[in-house]
């Protein structure tokens, strides 16, 4: 009891931290980016401290106007977080934009805040193209991958009881494992955010072989995070965000890294950007993703 | 950051009814790894160190084999091990496809874990005054005579410690089998943590039962060790 007390005093002090972000890295001159080493092409490492992707670049431009409006020059510091850590990591200052893969849902929302969305993820299945797979429904008593510490795994548990499928579920430790599952023939399919197939696939020794296919399981909007109760700071962004929706500069980015052959190998996703994803840039709005469920 | 303990009455949504229901199966697994793995451990490492320890000069084919076996399974990393067990062997044997990611990875575990007790049984038995074994053949007993009635009872006191160190870490260590989709600990700590976002009350609650687990155990081996009066 008194360890737990201990606990709740030190989270009360952190909390009472300032959370005006703007006056906090102009007094710095830096702004930390939190960042993923492997979330597909929303963000990821390419070796050396060097980190890209689709939410990494609309952060570059979110820190340029950042900079505009405290009146200097910020330097970037990069800091990898990862599925565990990035909330902590956001709330107690050690991050002030994280630029990965992170769901905007209810729970979260009273933790932190998030952007404007700017890609909106489907959950879908990615089977050997010769499987003869084409819907959820033809996956019972089939052996089902999904990666550890992801909604996916929930998803599919929901899904089964609901509708009454049994199947195996195997869970890889990361998204690498869980493909080579599908590849060895270990699983029938693997079931997960629709550009993580899409990256799984295009970096395999032979991307013909498998397709994704099958409904849209879940729709999940994945949005950039920052600190709450910061209106002046999540303002920037937002508008950032919507003035680049507008301009179809988003467009534009989504195609560069959706679309077009990507670094390290020049792998291309191909994955079109999707009728949710395009509403979302058409009236910008940070809605968790409860609200897409409700459709 | 504020506390937020609700959610262990949440719905998962799967076959357990609530989070913390899901905590205690994952517990139970966690408890059904450490055990059986230790089972394993603790049969084949001490016939691999008595075999490595039978004639008393670590010399012959059987002792080089038992040898072999123990550099093997320690000089790899555990984690390494599990994958072999999970991804490599069904490759090479058609028939371990059949095994279950649980067996699989209760294997890995044992045997990497027998390695260290075979060590401990030799380090025992060298521990030993080396004129325990030759005062027991000059009564006249046989090696097995004088393994059972002379030289063992003494080593199981020596290495009591150290195997109590070990049974300790065969919990800890049952952490990798989440690697091999066995829902342990750590794997519902992995899980429930994202699907709640109540990352830092997840990992207490796991640490916690960790922490408490290889207390017992460690209770449980002391207490052995009292009612022998050994200590």
């Amino acid at each position: 009891m008194l360890l737990a007390a201990g606990f709740c005093a030190a989270g009360s002090v952190a909390q009472a931290q300032s959370t005006d972000t703007l006056a906090k890295v102009k007094a710095a001159g830096a702004i930390t980016m939190g960042v993923r080493d492997s979330s597909g092409a929303l963000s990821y490492t390419l070796g050396n401290g060097v980190y890209t992707g689709y939410h990494v670049e609309l952060c570059n431009a979110i820190i340029a106007n950042v900079e505009k409006a405290v009146g200097k020059k910020l330097e970037v510091k990069y800091q990898v977080v990862t599925s565990q850590n990035r909330l902590p990591l956001v709330q107690n200052g050690t991050v002030d934009i994280e630029c990965g893969s992170t769901t905007n849902n209810a729970t979260r929302q009273r933790d932190v805040a998030f952007l404007n969305t700017a890609y909106v993820e489907e959950v879908r299945t990615a089977v050997r193209a010769d499987s003869g797979i084409n819907s959820i429904a033809q996956l019972a008593g089939k052996n089902v991958a999904t990666t550890t510490g992801t909604t996916s795994v929930q998803l599919l548990r929901k899904h089964e009881r609901a509708d009454g499928i049994n199947f195996n579920e195997i869970f890889g430790k990361d998204h690498a494992d869980s493909f080579l599952l599908l590849e060895s023939g270990r699983a029938d399919a693997f079931v997960m955010d629709g550009q993580i197939l899409a990256g799984n696939i295009a970096l395999s020794k032979n991307p013909a072989n498998f397709k994704i296919t099958g409904e849209v399981l879940s729709v999940e909007p994945i949005a950039i995070m920052v600190r709450k109760d910061d209106p002046a700071f999540k303002k920037i962004g937002d508008d950032t965000i919507a003035a680049m929706a507008k301009s179809g500069e988003l467009a534009k980015l989504y195609d560069k890294w959706f679309m077009q052959a990507i670094p390290p190998k020049g792998q291309r996703l191909n994955l079109a950007a999707s009728e949710n994803t395009r509403q979302a840039w058409a009236s910008p709005n940070d809605k968790p993703a409860e609200a897409y469920q409700k459709k | 950051m504020s506390w937020h303990w609700e959610f262990l009455f949440d719905d998962p949504g799967g076959a357990d009814p609530t989070y913390w229901q899901w905590l205690f199966s994952a517990w139970g697994w966690t408890l059904a790894v450490a055990g059986l793995a230790w089972c394993v451990a603790l049969v084949v490492g001490v016939a691999i160190g008595l075999v490595r320890t039978w004639r008393g000069d670590d010399k012959g084919w059987a002792a080089g084999l038992a040898t072999a076996w123990v550099e093997l399974f320690r000089n790899i990393p555990l984690l390494v091990q599990v994958f072999l067990w999970y991804h490599v062997l069904p490759m090479l044997f058609p028939v371990f496809r059949h095994f279950s990611p649980f067996l699989l990875a209760v294997m890995a575990i044992g045997l990497f874990t027998s390695a260290r007790i075979a060590e401990q049984v030799r380090s025992g038995m060298g521990a030993l005054a080396k004129g325990q074994r030759a005062a027991a053949t000059a009564l006249g007993l046989s090696t097995g005579q004088s393994f059972r009635y002379v030289l063992l009872p003494q080593v199981g006191r020596i290495m009591w410690p150290a195997l109590t160190s070990e049974a300790m870490s065969i919990v800890k260590n049952s952490s990798v089998a989440f690697a091999v989709s066995v829902s342990e600990l750590t794997l519902f700590a992995m899980q429930a943590q994202e699907e709640t976002s109540r990352g830092i009350e997840v990992y207490l609650l796991v640490t916690g039962l960790y922490a408490f687990t290889a207390f017992m155990v460690y209770a449980l081996m002391t207490g052995i060790a009292a009612k022998a009066k050994w200590a």
